[in-house]
């Protein structure tokens, strides 16, 4: 995976041994199936993660008791190369509605060979998220935090 | 990680966030800054005494004024929290996507392609 330097911008990149059209299909249409469970919104476990396969489509999770917790907005679909969304969540994933508070997630999908997909992810102006400065810290300072999330994700998926 | 709880905390002041927005819009010295707030001018520059002691905004003499400027530095101990995310949330994607080789059923006759349990080379141990 890559770095960027610029110190506005979040660039990550994976190669995963799907062709581009699985790929993109399982990360928005299965991403409660990856996602970190731990950190959504809901008080009730998480269920899935909904992502409508459209321009202007809600972004959002489903819990088990059925509640549903938005997280934002598709700025841009283009199937199987690009999604855009507006991520208003701040650091424990609490859901803000303004979208001048929102950061933006922007997806894109290559083939690398027919059966392996370079994904990248890039998340910007995450700076409109100042005003959870208080409840980020929280998260960060959790024993562990991301981290420890995912290696339970591991886990489970062996 | 001190640093970033530091930064934080002094964005989680309402007025201070104002403040710190203000000065990202653009540089600006603490009497025009004052101009927008509905609270004294020593109060602009308490908070803007915290944002620079958090690293989060640089000041620089212009004339007889000092003028406040996002400390980029700052923005990247934030940033640095995504950047751990994502880098984590991927690797999960690739473990997730490399061992459920037939989740949408368009796939399911693709399943001979599947390279033999690779992802599970990454799997962390309790």
């Amino acid at each position: 995976m890559q770095k960027t330097e610029d110190p506005r911008v979040v660039r990550r990149t994976i190669v995963v041994n799907a062709d581009i059209q699985r790929a993109f299909e399982v990360f928005t249409q299965n991403m409660g199936q990856w996602w970190p469970k731990e950190h959504h919104i809901g008080d009730s476990p998480l269920l899935a993660v909904v992502v409508e396969p459209r321009n202007g489509g809600r972004w959002y999770e489903k819990d088990e008791d059925g509640s549903e917790c938005e997280w934002g907005t598709v700025l841009d679909w283009q199937p199987p190369i690009r999604a855009a969304f507006s991520w208003h969540l701040t650091g424990d994933f609490e859901y803000v509605a303004d979208i001048t508070q929102a950061s933006e997630v922007e997806v894109r999908f290559t083939s690398e060979t027919a059966e392996r997909t370079r994904v990248e992810v890039e998340h910007r102006c995450f700076e409109r998220h100042g005003e959870s400065g208080d409840r980020l810290r929280t998260e960060v300072d959790k024993p562990g935090g991301w981290t420890y999330v995912l290696n339970g994700y591991a886990k489970l998926m062996a | 990680m001190a640093y970033v709880t530091e930064k934080l905390a002094a964005l989680a002041d309402p007025t201070r966030l104002a403040v710190f927005e203000r000065v990202a819009k653009r540089p600006a010295a603490v009497h025009e800054i004052a101009l927008d707030f509905p609270v004294s001018r020593p109060a602009i520059s308490q908070h803007l005494r915290v944002l620079k002691d958090a690293q989060l905004v640089l000041d620089e003499a212009v004339g007889a004024q000092r003028i406040y400027r996002v400390d980029p530095s700052g923005i990247e101990e934030i940033r640095s929290y995504f950047d751990r995310f994502w880098g984590d949330a991927l690797a999960s994607f690739k473990t997730f996507i490399e061992t459920n080789p037939s989740l949408n059923p368009k796939d399911r006759n693709a399943k001979d392609r599947r390279p033999p349990r690779r992802a599970k080379d990454n799997r962390r141990k309790r």
